[in-house]
């Protein structure tokens, strides 16, 4: 099964939006991660944490990436490039909203939806509207 | 001609680090205008988290010592200039693997392997309110033949170059990182990103001339 990692600024915002994705997934098998806030325990990003989370979260299937502000997505573009054995190969950051990436995807990698599936998934919430006719 | 040896790089990179932390309260101010007013305080850590690490590796080639500076921001600056600034970093040393000393080819070829680390990974390009905007003059400039201009001329060059840069920063919107939210706002501020930037090549500079 695909996992998902979640990287915010905020380990808050991170847990929470691991919280709403695995409530909607309702799946058990399905491994989401969340990182989020500077070393200090600030809003920033810590790269070595990103690393481990994306460790943790290695599965043959792939991984997708839901990373919020533009700091979140080059620290983890920056430790995929760096992975040993290819391992970065099968990780993907989607170009989405995190929120809605990450319920989206969470929903399509609990269905059993591949690599591809699950970030095209995730990517789809770009395009959702939240107010019809807004 | 200009030249610089592993133990001058080792001198710049000190010079960063006591430059940065000098200007450490200026950075964040800078920050503060446009960002989230914690630049100077990550490129502190940053600079001394890499005086460390570097001390191990002093008697490696330059592509390594770079390539520790690289990782030492990388793991310890905590906001987007640690990721930026450890590509350029990571990148130059790449590109140095094996060199006890460098020569304007090898300059030249670390300052445009620094500048398309950085755009790779910010993606940014001139105009858009960033380091960029400081570094991709120098790298312009780094391309006219430098062979038999004097040392002092080419210095000189590349700080007016940097500054020029840098300067220009303050009338862009900003297009990329936080501080492209404020839109019109982020106008009539430097950009905290260029300033470190200038800092940096203004010590890399400043050790260069220093030695006759």
């Amino acid at each position: 099964m695909v996992s998902i990692v979640i990287v915010s600024h905020s380990s808050k915002a991170a847990e929470g939006i691991k919280e709403i994705a695995l409530q909607m997934a309702e799946d058990p098998e399905l491994k989401i991660f969340s990182c989020g806030g500077s070393k200090g325990g600030g809003i920033g990003t810590d790269p070595d944490e990103i690393s481990k989370a994306l460790e943790n979260a290695y599965s043959k299937d792939g991984t997708v990436v839901m990373a919020d502000l533009g700091s979140a997505v080059m620290s983890v573009e920056m430790i995929i490039e760096n992975m040993p054995g290819g391992k970065g190969h099968r990780i993907r950051i989607a170009d989405a909203p995190i929120v809605e990436g990450a319920v989206l995807a969470a929903v399509e990698a609990s269905g059993g939806g591949d690599l591809k599936k699950v970030l095209a998934s995730a990517e789809a919430a770009r395009d959702m509207r939240k107010i019809e006719g807004g | 001609m200009i030249t610089c040896g592993k133990e001058q790089i080792i001198r710049i990179l000190r010079a960063i680090a006591t430059e940065i932390e000098k200007n450490k309260i200026y950075l964040t101010e800078l920050d503060s205008a446009i960002g989230d007013a914690d630049h100077g305080i990550n490129m502190n850590r940053g600079f001394k988290s890499v005086v460390e690490k570097v001390a191990s590796v002093e008697d490696k080639c330059i592509g390594t010592i770079l390539k520790t500076t690289g990782t030492a921001l990388v793991s310890s600056v905590g906001g987007a200039s640690g990721p930026l600034y450890g590509t350029a970093f990571l990148y130059a040393g790449k590109e140095l693997t094996g060199k006890e000393e460098l020569y304007p080819a090898d300059i030249k070829t670390a300052f445009q392997a620094a500048l398309e680390g950085i755009i790779k990974r910010g993606r940014a390009q001139v105009g858009d309110k960033t380091i960029v905007d400081t570094l991709s003059p120098v790298v312009d400039y780094l391309q006219s033949n430098l062979d038999n201009k004097p040392k002092e001329e080419i210095l000189n060059d590349m700080e007016k170059a940097a500054g020029k840069g840098k300067d220009s920063t303050k009338e862009m919107i900003a297009l990329k990182g936080r501080a492209s939210f404020l839109k019109e706002r982020s106008r009539g501020h430097l950009d905290p990103g260029a300033v470190s930037c200038y800092i940096m090549i203004k010590a890399f500079v400043s050790i260069l001339g220093d030695e006759k």
